[in-house]
């Protein structure tokens, strides 16, 4: 199992060099000189050489790639243009909120799509699953950006049982949290009962029932862990989505998550912010991922074992 | 010997499809007594598992239904009893074995886990002495190491091995009626003696009752006190193992053993085989069915079914013995 972990650890050191060369290359290549733009307009070109040398932008590509990636393992991401802050110090202010959002939007999906396309499956073809099933079919439906102002304005504006925007409490977290929540969990109770449905022909399910045990032993024991496996894999590149893409939902509700402070920094063109929370959202997709594979692992010996 | 465990009486089951009803089992009757191994034979699709997994009420439903019948097990009709009362019986009372050993086991649970869990499930012992018992279980169907297998996964053992652990599993309670169905259709000649063996040794030591379901007549004569002969939903003959195999009386019967390769067979000449395949349940209208397949056919068969009567010591539903 250790061995495992530390395989899939070592597997991600390509994917994130060929990640940051990427995110690197972008903003290498991408039109506008940083030389004029630090200098300004009227500058000689002996100043104009100097600035260039120091900044190191006269080395070659490859040597500035290295020198990048050499502060980025140190931690240093740059600085930002517009607020002359380390990039690092405003992303790790701004990441945990999007994480408290994310992860809370997390539960919400598994508390309500397990239940739902296990009984969906159990109760296959009867009012019940078609109840279900319409439900999760509008869910995949419906923009998250749109359920969440839905939202809004239903459970903040009309009954006021929520605060409209913000951040701040843990009242400010429940509406974007279930945005995000109700649109996964539409799309994973269908693959947990199409999963289900598939496991339920199995053999051992029928070996289950030869020997006894409660209905409920036999279908959230033994059918439900089997038919989780794939549902793992399709949750971990969920898990990353959900980190990168609630950026329509922190715009919406307020949130000062980074998704957030993404499109500020786009918009006001501060480099250095959009580089460095480029790397880290992409990070945190790779990292979703291994967390599912390990994930993986735990539920099916086979990968364990092999 | 002579009590009873289970008696069939008059069962019928049929599968409701789109289009047709088909009467997988129609109107079948046998006894098992206690410590007695009962053969249940035929080919492929004539209703011996359908059978057999009525008795532990385990058929999909739809679209299976019983529609007719009693299945009497030590005095009572399991087809009266509640989902509850049945689940309480499945695995302590009455237990199955299945034919695929390599799916029949629970890929993401341990060996020990699937044995101790049904002997907490239905007898009061704490987890500890239920992986004990299970360890017991393992050692008594000859599994070597068993403490170290019991940690172990399905995709860690050989076919042979997950059959040995299905047969723990299914004697963990003790049951007195294992129902077996095909258990070594899908393992090597040499296992496929083995485990035979040890079925046999087993329900010696416990005393229970067996149903052996089989296409394989050597299985039978390894290990049948009698044997029921099933064909297309119907029981064709009916007799203790000695007058099957050496006074078969229905053709069927006689084909099927005519069926067994003789090694003394001169290099060259065809197998022999029953011309045909099993018509489906609902494809025969009127007549015996069997007649389209028989060499002794007469004019009767095409008209009427013959009702299964009593020839000596054996029970035949055949025109040629009436």
């Amino acid at each position: 199992m250790l061995k495992y972990i530390v395989k899939r650890i070592v597997l991600m050191i390509p994917v994130v060099t060929v990640m940051t060369l990427i995110v690197f290359s972008i903003f290498y290549f991408a039109p506008g000189d940083p030389v004029s733009r630090i200098a300004g307009p009227n500058v000689t070109p002996e100043v104009y050489e100097s600035i260039r040398r120091k900044y190191g932008l006269d080395q070659p590509f490859i040597i500035q790639y290295l020198r990048f990636m050499k502060s980025v393992i140190e931690g240093d991401l740059g600085v930002s243009i517009l607020q002359e802050r380390p990039v690092i110090e405003m992303i790790k202010e701004r990441l945990p909120v999007t994480l408290e959002i994310g992860l809370l939007g997390f539960l919400i999906t598994f508390l309500i799509a397990i239940p739902a396309g296990v009984i969906a499956a159990v109760k296959k073809n009867t009012m019940v699953d078609y109840l279900c099933m319409s439900g999760t079919l509008l869910g995949t439906a419906i923009p998250t950006f749109w359920l969440g102002m839905l939202l809004m304005y239903f459970f903040a504006y009309k009954l006021r049982w929520f605060p409209i925007s913000g951040y701040g409490t843990i009242r400010h977290l429940i509406l974007p949290s279930f945005a995000i929540g109700l649109t996964n969990a539409a799309i994973t109770a269908r693959m947990v009962r199409s999963s289900m449905l598939e496991v339920l022909k199995q053999d051992y399910v029928r070996t289950a029932r030869s020997k006894g045990l409660l209905e409920k032993v036999v279908i959230y024991r033994h059918a439900l862990k089997n038919a989780l496996i794939p549902v793992i894999t399709l949750m971990g590149l969920r898990l990353g989505w959900i980190i990168g893409g609630s950026v329509a939902l922190e715009i919406i509700f307020s949130i000062p998550g980074i998704g957030r402070l993404m499109v500020d920094s786009i918009l006001a063109r501060d480099y250095p912010v959009v580089q460095g929370s480029m790397i880290v959202l992409t990070s945190s997709i790779i990292l979703a991922n291994i967390l599912a594979d390990i994930l993986y692992a735990i539920v099916d010996p086979r990968i364990r074992y092999s | 010997m002579n009590e009873q465990i289970l008696r069939i009486n008059d069962l019928a089951v049929h599968f409701y499809m789109d289009t047709r009803i088909v009467p997988a089992v129609d109107g079948v009757s046998f006894s098992v007594s206690r410590g007695e191994t009962l053969g249940l034979v035929g080919e492929s699709g004539c209703g011996k598992s359908v059978t057999a997994l009525s008795i532990m009420r385990l058929l999909p439903s739809p679209p299976a239904r019983i529609v007719r019948g009693e299945i009497w097990f030590k005095g009572e009709n399991l087809l009266d009893k509640t989902n509850e009362e049945m689940r309480k019986i499945r695995g302590n009372d009455i237990s199955m074995i299945f034919q695929e050993p390599m799916t029949s086991l629970n890929p993401v649970f341990t060996v020990g886990y699937q044995i101790s869990e049904v002997i907490m499930q239905h007898q009061n012992v704490s987890k500890k002495e239920a992986l004990e018992r299970a360890i017991e279980m393992l050692r008594m169907v000859k599994i070597p190491l068993p403490e170290k297998r019991i940690k172990q996964y399905p995709h860690q053992l050989s076919g042979g091995m997950r059959q040995r652990v299905m047969i723990a599993m299914a004697l963990a309670c003790n049951p007195e009626l294992l129902i077996a169905d095909e258990p070594t259709t899908a393992l090597d000649v040499t296992i496929e003696a083995q485990i035979l063996e040890l079925i046999n040794e087993l329900k010696e030591r416990f005393g229970s009752s067996v149903i052996m379901i089989t296409h394989d007549l050597g299985v039978v004569a390894e290990i049948a006190d009698k044997v029921a002969v099933m064909y297309s939903g119907r029981i064709l003959e009916q007799a203790d193992v000695h007058s099957i195999f050496n006074n078969p009386k229905h053709p069927y019967t006689q084909g099927l053993l005519e069926t067994i390769p003789d090694i003394d067979l001169p290099r060259g000449q065809r197998l022999k085989e029953i011309k045909g395949v099993v018509p489906l349940p609902d494809e025969i209208k009127v007549g015996c069915r069997f007649k389209s397949r028989c060499e002794y056919v007469r004019a009767e068969c095409m008209v009427d079914e013959p009702p299964l009567m009593q020839v000596g010591s054996s029970l035949v539903r055949c025109w040629n013995y009436a």
